[in-house]
């Protein structure tokens, strides 16, 4: 099964940064590359089992419903319904754990899915360099040291 | 139950990290005291089940996971009340860089009014320590790729094997036959590159020892003449031969290992027998304290694992070994008996961690023993006299008692039966530091407690300084029982 793995350091305590992210319905503010996003049903961007219908830059539409959402771990949980990528059972994990010895966050983001196998490599390229990187290097941005 | 939850940031891949981490026996100290633990019981490091022994600390590795990079342990004995103590270490690669990120769990339950305390002492003693050594070994590793003491990540690396070309003139000690001081002439030799497995060092300070006394006349079967004594020294290393990793010109090393031909400004030794010098330790102190300060780690927690509240008996106890063992074995918590033969090294005895000196001539001692400890006796007894001693240091024993030998300034030991032990239910050991220190992970985790022992304030400083060209007076003074504590020679 491709797996993509991205990670980083922050640096703004996890709070800080969970405080920008949590929301299910924000993807705007800190993923470059998506558009505009809603949340179906009206329902809040916090409970679990709500679906983000968003768009991207490009075009593309997604469907991505919440499975888990820890105020405690600092981490959210979501699957793909719907995207224009030809992944199947793709489940993503985003986490922040507090670098303890500063004032900095670790964070880490992983998906797994499945493709066609030819397309596992690109696939894997195109979501962690084309999406998850730049969106930690957003809040690298937002949160960088002055 | 309470759960600490500490994390860090390391510049190094995670490999590099996971490397020394999972060594368990050398990566990270077990907590405050000691700065690395001793592997139990013949375990290979890094395999689940073993335990790591320092001091009165005992830790178990209960998991270890390759795949992800984490593992957890738990205390099994420990001098504090640290109940039910588990920790978790995990790695995660920081894939927009070369750092890595590193998490450590700690849950224990303890008493309420401690609670506190302990969490802050686990935070700092045991997490950041450990966060602290693991970061400077990274950046050792990284500034020089070479490690000795964690082998895997030495051995990894390509060979260093720098050359200055050519021999190098030195002037040594050499003894020509055996005998006297006079034997000890003072000459000039030509030092050949290091061979395979070795190293060339230019020696700053030599150990000066009594067994360079019994090589120089012939007691000990270890210098054939010609030949020039010494067994422990340290410098710099001047460059190595084919297959040494872990050294580069310029490190700081010390070794006290045969073959003699310590007396010498410039010497080839095998890498094997090479320790680092740590910073904040010198090099005449690492010389003096490299062959005695081993053995009185050895003894202590090898040999015998000395506890507190052990009574413990230590013959000569204001020579180089006993002035160690007293103050070490005080800091372990034992309480501290000790032969001596005049009031002065009584004194010294005492002002060293000897809660009772008592002055005799290795003989004589029972009686002073049974006061001082109301008739119970001794849990263990250092006895480095011999065949003088052996019997009434038996006696000295406390029901199952340890009678640790180490050496024999009176002569050998008289045969006797072993039955005698079935009345204590005593143990025997004739132990030998040599065959200990031949497996070089031992004596790098033996050098390890060694210079953190030091670095706490274990006094291991040479007390007489002499010339190498003056290693016949160094000798007579030596003899004449006119030196005190350690001595250097220095070239």
């Amino acid at each position: 099964m491709p797996r993509v793995y991205v990670s980083s350091v922050i640096d703004a305590p996890a709070e800080r940064v969970w405080a920008e992210i949590r929301d299910f319905n924000a993807l705007p503010r800190w993923v470059p590359a998506v558009a505009e996003s809603r949340i179906e049903g009206n329902a809040p961007g916090d409970q679990v089992g709500c679906v983000r219908a968003f768009t991207l830059k490009d075009g593309g539409a997604l469907r991505e419903k919440l499975l888990a959402l820890s105020d405690f771990d600092y981490a959210v949980s979501y699957s793909i319904l719907e995207s224009p990528m030809g992944v199947s059972n793709y489940v993503a994990t985003l986490r922040l754990a507090p670098v303890t010895d500063g004032e900095r966050c670790f964070a880490e983001w992983t998906a797994e899915f499945e493709c066609e196998p030819a397309r596992a490599e690109d696939l894997v390229e195109r979501i962690g360099r084309g999406v998850f990187q730049p969106a930690f290097d957003e809040l690298k941005k937002k949160f960088g040291r002055r | 139950m309470v759960e600490i939850v500490r994390s860090t940031v390391l510049d190094a891949p995670l490999e590099a990290v996971w490397q020394l981490l999972r060594d368990f026996a050398t990566a990270v100290p077990i907590p405050v005291a000691d700065a690395v633990g001793a592997l139990e019981g013949g375990k290979d490091a890094a395999s689940v089940g073993a335990s790591r022994i320092a001091g009165p600390w005992r830790e178990r590795l209960i998991e270890l996971d390759e795949r992800n990079h984490s593992l957890r342990t738990c205390l099994v004995d420990s001098p504090l009340p640290l109940y039910g103590y588990v920790a978790r270490q995990q790695l995660r690669r920081i894939t927009d860089g070369e750092g890595t990120f590193w998490q450590w769990r700690a849950s224990f339950a303890t008493d309420p009014y401690r609670e506190a305390d302990l969490v802050a002492r686990v935070a700092d003693e045991v997490i950041a320590a450990g966060f602290a050594t693991i970061r400077a070994r990274v950046a050792r590793t990284r500034a020089s790729s070479s490690l000795p003491s964690v082998s895997r990540v030495a051995r990894a690396s390509a060979p260093v094997a720098r050359r200055e070309e050519g021999p190098i003139e030195t002037s040594l000690v050499m003894v020509s036959r055996h005998g006297g001081p006079e034997v000890l002439e003072n000459a000039q030799a030509n030092v050949l590159p290091p061979g395979p497995g070795q190293v060339r060092v230019r020696q700053t300070a030599i150990g000066l020892n009594y067994i360079d006394v019994y090589c120089r006349t012939g007691a000990y079967p270890l210098l054939t003449p010609p030949g020039t004594p010494g067994m422990e020294a340290a410098g710099q290393v001047i460059d190595v031969g084919d297959g040494v990793v872990g050294f580069l010109p310029g490190d700081r090393v010390v070794y006290a290992a045969p073959p003699v031909g310590a007396y010498a400004g410039v010497r080839n030794v095998t890498a094997d027998s090479l320790v680092i010098i740590p910073d904040g330790i010198d090099d005449e102190t690492a010389a003096a304290a490299m062959l005695k300060g081993l053995s009185a780690e050895y003894l202590l927690n090898r040999v015998h694992r000395v506890r507190a509240g052990d009574r413990v008996l230590v013959h000569s106890a204001a020579g180089g070994v006993g002035l160690l063992l007293c103050q070490w074995a005080k800091k372990l918590g034992a309480v501290v008996l000790g032969t001596v033969s005049t009031p002065d090294k009584a004194r010294l005895a005492r002002e060293h961690g000897c809660d009772y000196p008592i002055i005799s001539r290795g003989t004589d001692f029972l009686k002073p023993v049974q006061d001082a400890t109301k008739g119970k006796g001794c849990d263990v007894v250092y006895d480095g006299i011999g065949r003088a001693s052996f019997l009434e240091s038996f006696e000295a024993l406390a029901p199952l008692g340890h009678l640790v030998s180490y050496g024999q300034a009176s002569g050998a030991l008289a045969p006797f039966d072993p039955a005698i032990l079935s009345r204590k239910s005593a143990s025997l050991s004739r132990p030998v530091l040599f065959h200990y220190t031949a497996n070089p992970e031992t004596l790098r985790a033996m050098a390890a407690n060694l210079f953190a022992a030091i670095g706490e304030g274990l006094r291991a400083s040479p007390r007489q300084r002499y010339k190498l060209s003056d290693a016949a007076r160094a000798h007579r003074d030596l003899e004449g029982r006119r030196t005190v504590g350690a001595s250097v020679l220095v070239p």
